[in-house]
């Protein structure tokens, strides 16, 4: 195909590129002002309440925040540590157990039954009941080379908890490949498993990454819930902070802090949501 | 003569530096059908998506029923709705039956009263030949017979236009046949059609004008025995030769 450069837009297109343009311009200056108007009346009604000078106080305090911020920090610091290790544990097991889910042929038949039962139980229990169950149950077995940390135990229960799910979204995904997909790796010599690790999971593994990515945000946050078990994290360490003077600004310092975690994560997803391009043939509409 | 139902004057449109129409006339008189033909990739499915305003073009005007569709100003939805677009791959709703298919657009683009649009629906399929299967979902059917309530989806509305994207490329060539007679009535009833095909047989039975498509343009057109049997220009000679081989 000819490549042209010598081409100008016609009168017509000039004229139509103006309109779009200028069509552009006044829809960002309608959202600005919509959501100045929005924005600003809301801000309005918490500001004008009786109460707000007191909540102000309360929750809004800027020399306790100033004071509580180191404590917080390190305590989110300990958040971050447990949420990437036990996103690599999860992923792992997860994975694991999706794969004996969609295993075929009697001889599996126990993989798949344990693995039924593994997600039927784990997805049914509250994450706390199972915090409590091994964060205080696991060290009481005093089990040989096994740590009776309540940290040990509370990313035990974290991994177990959050493995049940994913692993029903590995199993979406993997069974979301059109069996043709197998046929033609089958077709050309390769057997279950390998078919399974070079074309099935690769490609199962693209379609649920923004999904799991929801998850792994959702893990940042439940991570805090091993506190219950006495580990100073983002949130215990604010409610010590708080303890002092009954100010609760501390939990707002980490409230904010986590928000600020999430959303880079939020927008990777985005981001990679759009890399996948879901708009296809025609784009436009 | 008639006024024009399409006119199309110096049509563009480029994907980033890849310009794929340059400069595209043609005129369509209501009852006329013309069929594209060209190379695979020299524009013809972008063509008819440009008229059915899918993509956006980069310059020219294009007048549907006397109005200008390329103004920014038109309501793509409305123009869309005068207009039938049938696709390679059918493009079923594969959630729907073959009549929920076929009345979709009745209910809720046209407005039509429930029972009115299932008598419509119903008669339409009668005339691509499928009553009976006005129960079955898209998967079950065989791919002549998705093609064929994909024609029915399109025509239901009386769309003044229809535009048919390489519609039997899909199809076992025993199944070619059936999806080529429909059209064959169609034109009998003096639907206006726009068309592209790789069936040089069917495009010298029913076109009114045949267009070869070439680098970005129209580079050759005219009466069917003209283009196909004796054509002036080397390129339109060459791709004819070439599949015929």
């Amino acid at each position: 195909m000819e490549q042209t450069t010598d081409w100008q837009p016609s009168d017509v297109q000039r004229e139509r590129d103006v309109w779009r343009r200028r069509r552009t311009l006044r829809s960002a200056a309608i959202a600005a002002l919509s959501t100045t108007l929005l924005v600003g009346t809301l801000a309005f009604a918490v500001v004008s309440s009786p109460g707000w000078e007191r909540v102000q106080a309360t929750y809004f305090h800027w020399p306790k925040a100033v004071d509580a911020f180191p404590a917080v920090v390190e305590g989110l610091w300990l958040n971050i540590r447990v949420m990437l290790v036990c996103a690599v544990l999860i992923v792992a097991l997860s994975l694991t157990i999706a794969v004996m889910r969609t295993l075929r042929g009697p001889v599996a038949f126990p993989l798949r039954m344990i693995g039924t039962a593994y997600v039927d139980i784990f997805r049914g229990l509250p994450l706390l009941l199972v915090l409590f169950l091994l964060g205080f149950g696991g060290p009481a077995l005093n089990l040989t080379g096994l740590p009776t940390s309540a940290l040990f135990w509370g990313c035990a229960a974290l991994v177990l908890s959050y493995s049940a799910y994913v692993a029903e979204v590995f199993r979406a995904g993997i069974e979301s490949i059109h069996p043709s997909q197998r046929l033609a790796g089958r077709s050309l010599g390769l057997t279950y498993s390998q078919t399974l690790r070079h074309v099935v999971l690769p490609q199962a593994w693209r379609r649920v990454l923004p999904p799991l990515m929801n998850d792994l945000v959702s893990l940042q946050k439940d991570s805090g819930l091993i506190a219950v078990l006495g580990v100073v994290d983002a949130i215990r360490a604010a409610q010590i902070e708080t303890a002092r003077d009954f100010n609760y600004t501390p939990y707002v310092v980490a409230g904010f802090l986590f928000i600020c975690l999430t959303i880079p994560m939020a927008r990777l997803t985005d981001w990679y949501a759009k890399k996948q391009g879901f708009h296809g043939a025609g784009g436009m509409l | 003569m008639n006024e024009p139902l399409l006119h199309m004057a110096g049509v563009r449109k480029a994907f980033g530096s890849h310009v794929v129409l340059r400069s595209v006339d043609l005129e369509i008189e209501p009852g006329q059908c013309v069929v594209l033909i060209g190379a695979s990739g020299s524009g013809k499915s972008t063509l008819l998506r440009c008229v059915n305003l899918l993509e956006q073009v980069d310059d020219g005007v294009i007048t549907f029923d006397g109005r200008d569709i390329t103004d920014p100003r038109v309501d793509g939805d409305e123009v869309r709705s005068r207009m039938g677009m049938v696709f390679q791959s059918y493009n079923l709703f594969p959630h729907l039956d073959v009549l929920g298919n076929v009345t979709l657009a009745l209910l809720k683009v046209h407005g039509v009263a429930r029972e009115e649009a299932r008598e419509r629906g119903l008669a339409m399929l009668d005339r691509v030949g499928l009553a009976a299967k006005s129960a079955a979902r898209p998967d079950d059917l065989s791919g002549g017979q998705q093609q064929r309530v994909a024609i029915a989806r399109a025509l239901v509305a009386n769309p003044r236009l229809m535009l048919l994207d390489e519609v039997t490329s899909a199809l076992d060539p025993e199944l070619v046949g059936e999806v080529l007679d429909l059209l064959t009535d169609l034109k009998r009833d003096g639907v206006t059609m726009l068309l592209n095909t790789h069936e040089m047989g069917f495009a010298r039975d029913v076109a009114d004008q045949v267009c070869f498509l070439h680098d970005g343009t129209i580079h050759e057109s005219g009466m069917p025995e003209q283009v196909l049997g004796d054509p002036r220009k080397d390129r339109t000679r060459a791709f004819l030769s070439r599949i015929r081989a």
